[in-house]
């Protein structure tokens, strides 16, 4: 009776200690993939979502006056085993309230199953796009501020109907995104009237593509689907494909549209269309001209997306008076989504006083977040078309 | 006219790419099975030696760029190839003199130095990261083409159309004078025969008065250049990315290990069977065979051996297969 005492009265030391933490410090994990196929994407998405934590940290209005700190840890991108093992230590060793990550389907999914699930750990992830975790067990632990990929299967496949490309050959990176992403695209397009000639995956990072390019030139096609990485795979396919004059139309995913595609192949993919993650909005300047100040790239993949993510679990924390991750997970929804006022990148500080008054707010952010379905963005996505060898939006679905 | 455009569309995605692709690994083969024939170990630190390397390079390349040095059609980091071999020799002296030493000094095993180089690997990762950074930088400039796709289909007026790079007539020139030279030298020169005395017994070659140190010495600058050739030439091929880099790695040691380690003959010989292997056997003949055929057997599937994802697992295939029935590679190097 007595040892049950002593542990009961030093459970409640380290509760109230818990407790006594809240005011000063909390720490919310960073995982991402600082490390692998996609370091070089990273540092802009770190540095995103450390801007908002800097944000809320200044205006002193978070849980009376919090500061909040970055732990960063490394998802690496493909290595489940290391990123579980990095997600496990930044809960049990830093204590962190909150993870933003990680970034790749493949590493998010097994994250929330081994770690934040079990933990009770919230997790918003900026980058993960597979389709397979809209179904995930979560416990309603888990959001994204990237749209699934199902969406943007449609999408693509639409815009290549409507442009009377009927026969594609698609190749696609081999992992969760790329997979999910298209399965979804085929479905879609095939439903549409279209035929896909070769679905064939491609790993990244090899030294050669030309077995690749060699099969999906043989099976031929109008153009050719490319859904990877643009300082990846993905670039190597390309090259490949335009050395050998096996396609001069393309249509990229997501993950091809960014300013290398350009300064690489420029000129050479005059009229080839592309997808990614966009809405009209005015977070997405403003959130550029931030990340310019703070000497990053706004522009970058997912930095906005990154920004959003701690922002919403820094206001849900406010909106909860708690940063129990069991208390303020269920308010993420609500501080996404209407009603009440709307929150700009930028904004923080006013949405955290209108919390701290009781009143409700719509954060928005840099990328016009719109939580749906199971805790994720719904999806707007713009359409690029190469245009005198620079990417240009044309609209927006 | 249909036999010619079956040949061309076979060249153009087979032929071309794979005697290029198996060019390239089998210079970095070559330095991987010079490392074990003579320092007696794998040396899992040269896709990064490579990297290295080629990051010189690329940073002289820049530098000349800069000062408006060009080579006319060829690309400018050929003229930088020295300045890179230079930065990777100072390297992996330096490794040899503050790690290597010591372990050899112990006499340590072979699985010891093996560990070693993984280690050895990592550092050089960080180098190359710091100083250049992840990402993919191009350098090559000069004619891309000798004669493009389009280029092709206009001068003969075929359907398919054929693609040479400067990059791939580049690669394989360079190979084969490589090759020979480096060949000359080990069976021609006092310092190659020495190297390839203390190859085949070392303490013979001890006995005999052959500096040992000064072999080890000549072996890392002949490794330096050919990973510095090697990856310059891949980077001009595709592009320099460190990650990349440190991938090649796994065909390169599949190359050495097909073709017998220690083995210089069989490094070659291993990098063309592994680009073969991966290229051809994947490859849809569908295209070739419908300008072959006559109409009624024209095929309506891809005509595909193996899809395109077991690429790597026909490579290791092949490994095991040779390693089963020839234990010491096609061409009779160290058994492992």
């Amino acid at each position: 009776m007595k040892k049950l005492l002593t542990a009961t009265a030093a459970g409640a030391l380290i509760t109230g200690a818990a407790f006594a933490q809240d005011g000063g410090e909390i720490k919310m994990g960073v995982i991402l993939g600082f490390t692998g196929p996609i370091e070089s994407l990273t540092p802009a998405m770190a540095a995103g979502a450390e801007m908002a934590m800097q944000e809320v940290t200044e205006s002193g209005k978070l849980l009376g006056g919090a500061t909040v700190t970055p732990v960063r840890a490394d998802s690496t991108c493909v290595d489940s085993a290391a990123a579980t093992a990095a997600a496990e230590r930044l809960i049990t060793s830093d204590g962190v309230k909150a993870i933003m990550g990680a970034d790749c389907s493949g590493v998010t999914g097994a994250v929330l199953a081994n770690v934040a699930v079990p933990n009770g750990m919230v997790m918003i992830s900026p980058a993960a796009t597979s389709p397979a975790l809209s179904e995930a067990e979560d416990n309603g632990l888990f959001f994204r501020t990237a749209p699934s990929d199902a969406r943007q299967g449609e999408v693509l496949a639409n815009i290549l109907m409507e442009k009377g490309i009927e026969s594609v050959a698609v190749t696609y990176t081999n992992n969760d995104y790329g997979k999910g992403f298209a399965d979804a695209f085929q479905s879609a397009y095939e439903n549409a009237g279209g035929s896909v000639t070769l679905s064939a995956p491609h790993e990244d990072g090899k030294a050669d593509y030309s077995a690749e390019v060699g099969a999906l030139a043989s099976a031929g096609g109008d153009a050719l689907v490319v859904l990877g990485y643009v300082d990846q795979g993905g670039a190597g396919i390309i090259q490949g494909a335009l050395d050998t004059g096996a396609f001069d139309l393309f249509a990229f995913g997501d993950g091809m549209v960014g300013d290398q595609l350009t300064a690489n192949f420029g000129a050479d993919l005059e009229g080839s269309i592309g997808t990614a993650p966009g809405s009209q909005n005015e977070g997405v300047d403003t959130f550029a001209e931030m990340a310019q100040g703070a000497g990053i790239d706004g522009t970058s993949v997912y930095a906005g997306e990154s920004y959003d993510a701690a922002a919403l679990m820094l206001l849900a924390m406010a909106a909860a008076g708690s940063s129990d991750p069991a208390d303020y997970a269920g308010k993420i929804e609500m501080v996404a989504n209407a009603p009440g006022e709307p929150i700009g990148p930028g904004e923080l500080d006013k949405a955290l006083e209108i919390l701290a008054e009781g009143g409700d707010i719509d954060y928005g952010g840099a990328t016009g977040v719109e939580l749906v379905g199971p805790g994720e963005a719904a999806g707007s996505y713009a359409e690029y078309t190469i245009e005198d060898g620079a990417l240009k939006v044309v609209g927006y679905r | 006219m249909d036999l010619l455009n079956g040949l061309v569309a076979l060249a153009n995605f087979v032929l071309i790419p794979a005697i290029a692709y198996g060019s390239q690994l089998a210079l970095g083969a070559l330095g991987v099975t010079l490392i074990y024939g003579i320092l007696r170990f794998s040396n899992f630190a040269h896709g990064d030696t490579m990297a290295v390397g080629t990051m010189f390079a690329v940073l002289a390349t820049w530098g000349l760029q800069a000062m408006g040095v060009g080579f006319g059609p060829l690309p400018t980091a050929l003229l930088a190839i020295p300045f890179g071999i230079l930065g990777a020799a100072a390297l992996v002296l330096l490794t040899d003199r503050f790690v290597y030493r010591f372990y050899r000094a112990q006499k340590a095993k072979p699985v010891i130095l093996v560990i070693v180089s993984i280690g050895v690997m990592f550092i050089y990762n960080g180098v190359t990261r710091i100083i250049i950074g992840p990402e993919d930088q191009r350098f090559a400039d000069g004619a891309r083409f000798v004669i493009s796709a389009r280029d092709f289909k206009e001068m003969t007026g075929l359907a398919e159309g054929l693609a040479l790079r400067t990059s791939q007539v580049i690669t394989v020139i360079a190979a084969v004078a490589i090759v020979a030279v480096l060949f000359w030298f080990l069976n021609r020169t006092r310092t190659g025969k020495s190297m390839r005395a203390f190859s085949d017994n070392e303490d013979l070659a001890l006995l005999s008065g052959i500096n040992p140190e000064r072999v080890v010495l000549v072996t890392w600058l002949i490794v330096a250049a050919l990973a510095t050739v090697a990856g310059v030439l891949y980077g001009l091929d595709k592009s320099f990315k460190p990650f990349t880099y440190f991938q090649l790695l796994l065909p390169i040691f599949a190359s050495a290990i097909v073709g017998g380690l220690g083995n210089p003959l069989g490094a070659i010989a291993g990098g063309f069977v592994i680009a073969f292997s991966e290229v051809g056997i994947t490859y849809a003949w569908k295209k070739v065979l419908v300008y072959m055929m006559p109409p009624a057997l024209e095929p309506d599937g891809l005509m595909q051996i193996l899809s395109t994802e077991y690429k790597f697992a026909v490579s290791f295939v092949i490994l095991v297969i040779v390693l089963l029935f020839r234990p010491t590679g096609l061409f009779r190097g160290k058994s492992l």
